[in-house]
C-alpha cells in the first residue's frame, strides 16, 4: 500500500503535462554543420580521432544507407523525417575526455544532479556504499560521454567500463570482433544511419567468470535542439560471466520532434548472463502531440554460449513514438531469453514495440510477458515473434501480453507471430484486452478509495509482473513514473 | 530488407490481366456490375498476385504458387456430369442442393430450385437482372477491400449461384451447395455464390468441395453470405482432399445483422495449397457469430486460415476456435484479425488456436491479431503450438493400444473438440467419420 501511497502522491504533486525532466541546460555546444554526407560522416569520425578501419566502417555504412528506403510498416504515424536538417554531432563544449568530474562543466553536472543521476563517485561513495547499491554510471550528453564513474574500481575486477569512442581505442580487439556482428551494418534503416554516425555510447566486457560487482547504468540525454541522438551500446559478457546494466533516458520539452536512432548490440557466451533494464522517460510531447522524441531503436542480443541468459526488462513511458523490439537470438543450447515489458502510452504518444525470441539451439526456453497500458488519444501495440528453427529442439516458449484501456479514444493492438518449425517445440501464446474491470474498481471504492487510488492499485497490480523483474531503485522510478504517464486519464 | 523494390509482373499477372481484356465483353452483368469487375481489376492490376510482403498473406506467397495462368475452366459437357453425378449420394426427400461443376452452375443435378420458402438461380442471371440491392449485397462494399484474390475474384465471376431463403422460414434438412472440381484438364475457376438468409430464417448450410480429376486447378471462389435480422444460420463448409496441384483462394463474406447467430465451421483435408480467407463484419447489434474449423494436413500441404472479425458496431460477440493437425512436412498457417471500432463498446471476442505437429518437417505459423480502439470491451486470443503429449500417448499405450491407434486416439479427440461447436447431429457425425477416415490414411501411411 506504501508504493501505491507513493504513485498516487506524485501523481497529485504534478500538474496536467508536467514532465519534470523538461528543462534545458544553456551549455555552449560543439555541433558539426547541419544534414548529412561522407564529409558529415568523416568529420565525426575525426572528432572522435577514430583509426582508418573504423572511418571506413562507417562510410560503408553511409553508403548503404543511401540505397534504402525507411520502413513504414509499424503502426506509427509521423510526418516525413528531413534527414537533412539535422545535427548528427553535438558535444558540449568543454569536453572531449575530462580527465576527472573536476574537468567537467558544472553546468552539466547540474544538470545531472537535475536528473537525480550522482555522478560523483565520492558522493555515492559516502552516501550509497554502505546500503550495498553502488551503481557505476555512464553520461552521455547529446553526441559524447561526459562522465564514467568507477572506472578504476571496476577495472580491479577486469570489467571494462568505458564510452564505446574510448573503446575503439583502448580495446580495438574487442570493438572490432563484437561490433556490429549482432545489428550488422545493413540490419535496417535506422540502425544502419545509427552505424554511420553513431557518436558515443557505453562499452561493457565482463572477462570469464566475474560477476559484476555493481550496476552498470547509463544515463542518455538529448539537450541541443534539432540535434538527433545516435548512440551505441555494446555489452559483451564472456563465459560465465554476469552484468546488470540500466539505461535511462530523458530529453528536454520542445516543439519540434527530435530522433533517436540508437543500436544495443548484447553479446553473452557460455553461462554468461546479462539482464538489460530500460526506463525510457525521453520527452513525450505535450497533450496535443506537439514535439516529443522518435525513439527508433535497435536492440538485439546474441546469446551465442551455451547455458547463457539474457533478459530484457523495460519500462517506456516517454517518447512520442516508441519503435522497438529488444530481441534474443538463442543461439547456443539451453540458452534463454527474457523480456518483461510495461509500456504506458498517454496523450498522443504511439507505441509500436515487442520483442523476437528466435530459437535457434537446441533446448533453448523464452518469457515473455508485456503488459501495455493505453489511455488518453494514443495508441500502443504489442508485436512480437516467436521463432523455432527446424534443429530447435525442445524449444519452449511462453508468451502473455495483457492491455489495458483507459479512456474511450485510445486503442490497443496485438500482433504476435508465432513460426513454430519442429514438431517438438512448445509454444503458447495469450493475450487479452479489458479496461479496468467496474468489479474491482467498485471493490476499491466501496473500501474507501477514490477513483484515482483504486486505478492507481489496480494498474500497479497488472504491471507487478514486470515491475519486480526490475533492479530495485529503478523498479521505485519506474512506480513513479507510470503514475506520472498516466496522469490525466484517472478519474 | 528495406531496399528499394520495383515490382515487376510475373507471367501469370500479366496472363490474367490480359485475360480479363479479353474476357471483359463476355462475362455475365449489367453496367453496375462492369463497373465493378472494371474497378476490381484495376486494384489488381497495382497491387498484383499477394506476396509475403503482404502482411495478410505473410506466410501464402501466392505469386509464386501461380506462376502462370492456367486457361478460363469451360462450362462441363454431358459426360462430366454424368460423372459428377454418379459422385454424388442421391438427394434426400425434401433437401435443396445446388451443384456447380468448374465453377458453372448446373440445373440437371440441382434440386429442388423453386420452392415456396427457397429460391435458388444462376447467379449469372442475378449478375445480369438482379435488383440493385442484390448486386449491393454481392459486391460486399465493407468486405475485404484491397484485398488482390478477392479483388480477381470479382474482376472474372460467373458461374455460381444465388440462394435466397425466405424470412420466417425454418428447414428441417441442410441446404447443400456441392462445389466440385472436374479437373480433367487444366482450369482456372472463378465462382461467386451468395446465399440471403430471410429475416428470422434458420437453416443450415453444407459446402463441400470435391476434387474428381487431378488435372492442375486454380480455384478462385467466394461465397456472399448475408443474414438478415433475427436468423440463425448453422454454415459447414467440408473441403475434401484435393489433389497436390490445386491452388484454392476461397473467399467467405458475412454480413452479420441484428440479433443473428451465425455458426461457420470448417474441416479442411488439405491437398495442394489452400487460402481460406474469412472476411466477417458486424453490420448492427446483439449479434453473436462463432467461426471454427479442423484443419488436416500432411504431405506438403499448404493450408492458411486467415480471417478478419471486424466488430463494426456494439455488442456484439465473436468466438473463434480452430484446431490444427499437421504431419508431414505440411505447412499449416493461421491468421486472425479482431478489430474493434472506436465506438463498438461492449464487444466480446474471444480467439483460440491450437496444433498438434506430428511431422519432422512440419510447420505451424500463427498470428493472432487485436485491433482495439474501444475500451470497454473483453477481447482475448490464445495460440498453442505443440506435439502430441507424450504422457497422454504413454496412458493410452499402457491400457494396451498400440502406438499408432494410441495417437489416432488422441488426435481424433483433439480435431473433435472444434466439431463439437456444429449443432446438426448428422452433420457431425459425419465430420467425425472424416476425420476418423483421415487419421486412419495417415496411421497406415
Amino acid at each position: 500500500m506504501a508504493a501505491v501511497q507513493e504513485t498516487v502522491d506524485t501523481v497529485k504533486s504534478l500538474d496536467v503535462d508536467a514532465y519534470k525532466y523538461g528543462f534545458v541546460t544553456d551549455i555552449e555546444s560543439d555541433k558539426a554543420p547541419k544534414g548529412l554526407s561522407e564529409d558529415i560522416v568523416r568529420f565525426i569520425s575525426a572528432k572522435k580521432n577514430e583509426p582508418d578501419w573504423m572511418t571506413q566502417w562507417r562510410l560503408e555504412a553511409y553508403r548503404l544507407w543511401l540505397t534504402m528506403r525507411e520502413p513504414h510498416w509499424a503502426r506509427v504515424e509521423y510526418p516525413k523525417i528531413d534527414y537533412q536538417d539535422l545535427y548528427y554531432y553535438s558535444a558540449p563544449k568543454s569536453t572531449p575526455g575530462p580527465k576527472s568530474l573536476d574537468e567537467v562543466d558544472p553546468e552539466l553536472l547540474r544538470t545531472y544532479e537535475k536528473l537525480g543521476i550522482p555522478l560523483r563517485e565520492r558522493e555515492i561513495l559516502l552516501g550509497v556504499e554502505g546500503a550495498g547499491t553502488r551503481v557505476a554510471v555512464d553520461a552521455v550528453f547529446d553526441s559524447v560521454s561526459v562522465a564514467t564513474t568507477f572506472k578504476a574500481e571496476l577495472a580491479k575486477s577486469g570489467v571494462i567500463f568505458c564510452p564505446i569512442s574510448e573503446a575503439v581505442h583502448s580495446h580495438p580487439e574487442l570493438v572490432k570482433k563484437y561490433l556490429g556482428s549482432v545489428v550488422p551494418v545493413s540490419d535496417n534503416y535506422f540502425a544502419t544511419l545509427n552505424s554511420a554516425v553513431f557518436s558515443d555510447g557505453s562499452f561493457v566486457y565482463i572477462p570469464p567468470g566475474v560477476r559484476c560487482p555493481m550496476e552498470l547504468s547509463t544515463y542518455f540525454r538529448i539537450n541541443e535542439k534539432n540535434t538527433g541522438q545516435f548512440e551505441r551500446t555494446l555489452i559483451i559478457a564472456d563465459k560465465g560471466a554476469y552484468v546488470s546494466y540500466l539505461e535511462g533516458c530523458t530529453a528536454p520539452m520542445r516543439d519540434e520532434n527530435q530522433l533517436h536512432a540508437a543500436v544495443v548490440e548484447l553479446i553473452t557466451l557460455d553461462d554468461a548472463e546479462i539482464k538489460y533494464s530500460t526506463v525510457q522517460n525521453w520527452y513525450p510531447g505535450d497533450s496535443e502531440g506537439k514535439g516529443g522524441i522518435y525513439n527508433f531503436v535497435t536492440k538485439r542480443a546474441d546469446c551465442r554460449g551455451d547455458r547463457s541468459k539474457v533478459s530484457w526488462t523495460q519500462v517506456e513511458t516517454g517518447s512520442a513514438i516508441t519503435w522497438k523490439y529488444p530481441s534474443c537470438i538463442l543461439r547456443g543450447e539451453s540458452s534463454r531469453g527474457e523480456f518483461y515489458s510495461i509500456a504506458i502510452s498517454n496523450g498522443r504518444q504511439q507505441v509500436d514495440s515487442g520483442t523476437k525470441m528466435m530459437h535457434l539451439g537446441k533446448n533453448t526456453s523464452s518469457r515473455i510477458i508485456s503488459k501495455g497500458i493505453s489511455a488518453g488519444r494514443s495508441n500502443n501495440t504489442y508485436r512480437g515473434q516467436v521463432f523455432a528453427h527446424k534443429r530447435a529442439d525442445n524449444a519452449r516458449n511462453f508468451t502473455n501480453c495483457d492491455s489495458l484501456l483507459i479512456g474511450e479514444k485510445c486503442g490497443a493492438h496485438t500482433i504476435p507471430y508465432l513460426d513454430a518449425r519442429n514438431r517438438s517445440a512448445v509454444f503458447e501464446h495469450e493475450a487479452t484486452t479489458s479496461k479496468i474491470a467496474e468489479d474491482q474498481l467498485f471493490y476499491c471504492r466501496q473500501r474507501g478509495l477514490d477513483a484515482e487510488e483504486a486505478t492507481a492499485l489496480i494498474v500497479n497490480g497488472f504491471v507487478r509482473d514486470v515491475l519486480q523483474q526490475l533492479p530495485m531503485e529503478f523498479a521505485v522510478e519506474a512506480q513513479k513514473l507510470i503514475a506520472v504517464s498516466l496522469e490525466g486519464s484517472v478519474g | 530488407m528495406s531496399a528499394t523494390v520495383t515490382r515487376i509482373k510475373s507471367e501469370a499477372e500479366a496472363s490474367l490481366e490480359s485475360a480479363f481484356a479479353v474476357a471483359r465483353e463476355s462475362l455475365p452483368g449489367q453496367a453496375k456490375v462492369q463497373a465493378l469487375r472494371d474497378e476490381a481489376a484495376a486494384l489488381f492490376a497495382c497491387n498484383g498476385l499477394p506476396t509475403r510482403r503482404v502482411e495478410a498473406w505473410h506466410y501464402t506467397d501466392l505469386r509464386a504458387a501461380m506462376r502462370t495462368m492456367l486457361p478460363l475452366a469451360q462450362p462441363p459437357g454431358k459426360a462430366l456430369i454424368a460423372k459428377a453425378g454418379a459422385a454424388l449420394a442421391p438427394a434426400a426427400e425434401g433437401q435443396v442442393r445446388a451443384v456447380l461443376i468448374d465453377g458453372y452452375f448446373i440445373d440437371e443435378l440441382s434440386v429442388g430450385l423453386i420452392t415456396s420458402d427457397i429460391t435458388m438461380r444462376p447467379l449469372d442471371v442475378t449478375l445480369a437482372e438482379g435488383d440493385r440491392v442484390a448486386i449491393e449485397i454481392l459486391s460486399t462494399p465493407n468486405l475485404g477491400r484491397g484485398d488482390a484474390a478477392l479483388a480477381l475474384n470479382t474482376a472474372f465471376m460467373q458461374g455460381g449461384v444465388e440462394i435466397d431463403v425466405e424470412p420466417g422460414y425454418h428447414a428441417a434438412l441442410p441446404v447443400e451447395l456441392i462445389q466440385i472440381n472436374s479437373a480433367d484438364k487444366p482450369s482456372a475457376i472463378f465462382s461467386r455464390s451468395m446465399v440471403r438468409a430471410g429475416a428470422g430464417s434458420k437453416f443450415t448450410l453444407l459446402e463441400r468441395h470435391i476434387s474428381l480429376g487431378t488435372e492442375a486447378v486454380q480455384k478462385n471462389d467466394a461465397l456472399v453470405l448475408f443474414t438478415s435480422g433475427r436468423s440463425q444460420v448453422e454454415h459447414v463448409f467440408v473441403r475434401e482432399r484435393a489433389p497436390d496441384s490445386q491452388t484454392h483462394v476461397h473467399s467467405l463474406l458475412l454480413n452479420v445483422w441484428e440479433d443473428v447467430k451465425l455458426n461457420s465451421f470448417a474441416l479442411v483435408e488439405g491437398g495442394g495449397l489452400l487460402r481460406r480467407q474469412i472476411f466477417a463484419r458486424f453490420e448492427s447489434e446483439r449479434a453473436e457469430l462463432s467461426l471454427s474449423g479442423s484443419t488436416l494436413l500432411r504431405g506438403k500441404d499448404h493450408a492458411d486460415t486467415t480471417l478478419v472479425v471486424d466488430h463494426a458496431n456494439p455488442h456484439n460477440s465473436s468466438r473463434e476456435y480452430f484446431k490444427h493437425i499437421v504431419d508431414g512436412s505440411a505447412t499449416g498457417v493461421f491468421q486472425g484479425k479482431i478489430i474493434v471500432a472506436p465506438h463498438a463498446q461492449k464487444t466480446e471476442g474471444m480467439m483460440k488456436s491450437q496444433t498438434i505437429l506430428t511431422g519432422v518437417d512440419a510447420a505451424m505459423y500463427n498470428k493472432p491479431e487485436l485491433e482495439i480502439f474501444a475500451d470497454d470491451v473483453t477481447c482475448g486470443h490464445g495460440a498453442t503450438v505443440g506435439a502430441l503429449d507424450p504422457v497422454q500417448l504413454f496412458y493410452a499405450m499402457s491400457r494396451g493400444l498400440p502406438r499408432a491407434d494410441a495417437e489416432t486416439l488422441l488426435l481424433e479427440a483433439f480435431a473433435g473438440d472444434a466439431i463439437d461447436r456444429v449443432a446438426d447431429e448428422s452433420l457431425r457425425d459425419m465430420l467425425i467419420a472424416r476425420v476418423r477416415s483421415w487419421l486412419q490414411r495417415r496411421a497406415m501411411s
